[in-house]
C-alpha cells in the first residue's frame, strides 16, 4: 500500500467509526441515590433468595450437564449485548430492552437474577448507569420480575398449546414491559405524589416508560424469537440437554 | 421444507426489527432522543420537589465529575463488544458442527 492508500483506509476507517458513536444517554433503571436509603436496603434484601437460589439453579444445571455452560455463557452475553442497546423509540427518547426473558425461558427465572446482577454491576460500576444504592431495586425489576412474568407466561402459552415460537415472542416481551412497571412502581413507593399519594405519581412515572418501552419490548421479542431459531436449528442436542426441547 | 420456512421467517422478522429500530429515528425529525432515565428523574423532582440524590455514582466521585460522553460510549461499546463476542463464537461453534455433521458430539 502507498502512503496515500494507508491515508485513505484510515480515514475510511475514522468515518465509519465515528458513525459507530451515537450520542448516549441514561436510560432505563433508577439512578444512584434516587431511592431513599431504606427502600434500597428493602429491595437489596428481597433479592437476596432469589440470587441463592439463581446461585443453586445454576450450580446444579452445571452439575448434571457440564456442556450447557455454552448456552449459559450465551445467555448471559445476549443480556450484556441487549441491554447495551440504545434504541430510538416513539415518543422521541431512548430505552433499551432487558434480553433477560431469553435466559428465563432457558434456564428458569432464578438463574437469570445471577446473569442479570452481573450486568447490572456492570453498568452500575463503569458506567455509572443505574446504580449500587439502587441495585437491590434494579435486579428485583430487571433480573427478578420480568424474567418470572416471562417464565410464567411461556409456561401458560405452551399449556394452552401455543405455537412455540409466539410464545417465546409474548413471554419476552411482557418480561421487558413488566420490568419497567415494576421500575414505575418502585418509584411511585419511594416518591408518592403529594396530591395523589403513591397511586397518581405510578401513574406519572408509567406515562413516562410505558409508550417508549413499547415498541423495545416487540423489539425484544422479535430478537428473542431469532435467536431461539438459531439455537434451535444448531444446538438441538444442547437445548434437549437443558430441556427446552423434548426427547422425540 | 419446514427449514426453509424458517428462513422466510428469519428474514421477516430482521427486518420487521430494523424497522421498529428506525422508523421512529426518521419519523421523528428532530426529536431528542434523550433517555427515558432522565425523563424518570424529572418526574422524580416533579413529584417530590426538592428531592436530592443522596449517593453519586462511584466512578463519578473517582474522576471528580461526570462520565465524558465519548468514554461512556467506550464502556458501551465494550459491553456489546464482549456480548456479540461470546453469542458469536459459540453460534459459530454450533454452526460448524452441524456443518461438519458432528451434530451430536460434544462442544
Amino acid at each position: 500500500m502507498s502512503k496515500k492508500q494507508k491515508q485513505m483506509v484510515a480515514l475510511s476507517a475514522a468515518l465509519a467509526i465515528s458513525f459507530g458513536i451515537i450520542p448516549t444517554a441514561n436510560a432505563m433503571h433508577i439512578m444512584e441515590g434516587y431511592l431513599p436509603p431504606l427502600f434500597c436496603v428493602v429491595w437489596g434484601v428481597i433479592c437476596i433468595p432469589f440470587l441463592a437460589a439463581g446461585f443453586f439453579s445454576i450450580k446444579n444445571t452445571l452439575k448434571n450437564n457440564r456442556k450447557s455452560l455454552t448456552i449459559l455463557a450465551m445467555a448471559g452475553a445476549f443480556i450484556f449485548v441487549i441491554s447495551s442497546l440504545k434504541i430510538p423509540s416513539v415518543t422521541g427518547s431512548c430505552s433499551h430492552m432487558t434480553g433477560t426473558g431469553l435466559g428465563a425461558l432457558l434456564f428458569g427465572p432464578a438463574s437469570v437474577s445471577i446473569l442479570g446482577i452481573i450486568v447490572l454491576l456492570f453498568q452500575a460500576i463503569l458506567l455509572a448507569h443505574g446504580g449500587l444504592t439502587t441495585l437491590g431495586a434494579n435486579c428485583f425489576s430487571m433480573a427478578i420480575a420480568g424474567p418470572f412474568v416471562s417464565f410464567g407466561v411461556y409456561k401458560l402459552c405452551l399449556k394452552l398449546k401455543v405455537n412455540k415460537l409466539v410464545a417465546v415472542f409474548l413471554a419476552a416481551a411482557l418480561g421487558d414491559i413488566i420490568t419497567y412497571g415494576v421500575t414505575a412502581a418502585q418509584l411511585a413507593l419511594a416518591h408518592p405524589s403529594e396530591s395523589g399519594g403513591v397511586g397518581a405519581s405510578m401513574a406519572k412515572f408509567l406515562a413516562v416508560f410505558a409508550p417508549t418501552q413499547l415498541p423495545l419490548a416487540i423489539l425484544e421479542g422479535i430478537v428473542t424469537v431469532l435467536i431461539i431459531i438459531g439455537l434451535e436449528t444448531y444446538a438441538k442436542k444442547e437445548l434437549k440437554a437443558i430441556g427446552f426441547i423434548k426427547e422425540d | 421444507m419446514k427449514e426453509k420456512k424458517r428462513t422466510g421467517l428469519v428474514i421477516f422478522l430482521l427486518i420487521a426489527a430494523i424497522c421498529i429500530a428506525l422508523i421512529p429515528f426518521f419519523a421523528l425529525r428532530g426529536a431528542e432522543f434523550g433517555g427515558s432515565d432522565d425523563a424518570g428523574s424529572e418526574v422524580v423532582a416533579e413529584v417530590s420537589e426538592g428531592y436530592e440524590p443522596w449517593f453519586t455514582p462511584i466512578l463519578e466521585t473517582a474522576i471528580g465529575g461526570e462520565l465524558p460522553g465519548e468514554v461512556e460510549s467506550l464502556f458501551f461499546c465494550l459491553q456489546t463488544g464482549i456480548g456479540v463476542g461470546i453469542v458469536a463464537f459459540f453460534m459459530g461453534r454450533f454452526v460448524e458442527r452441524k456443518k461438519l455433521g458432528k451434530e451430536d458430539s460434544d462442544l
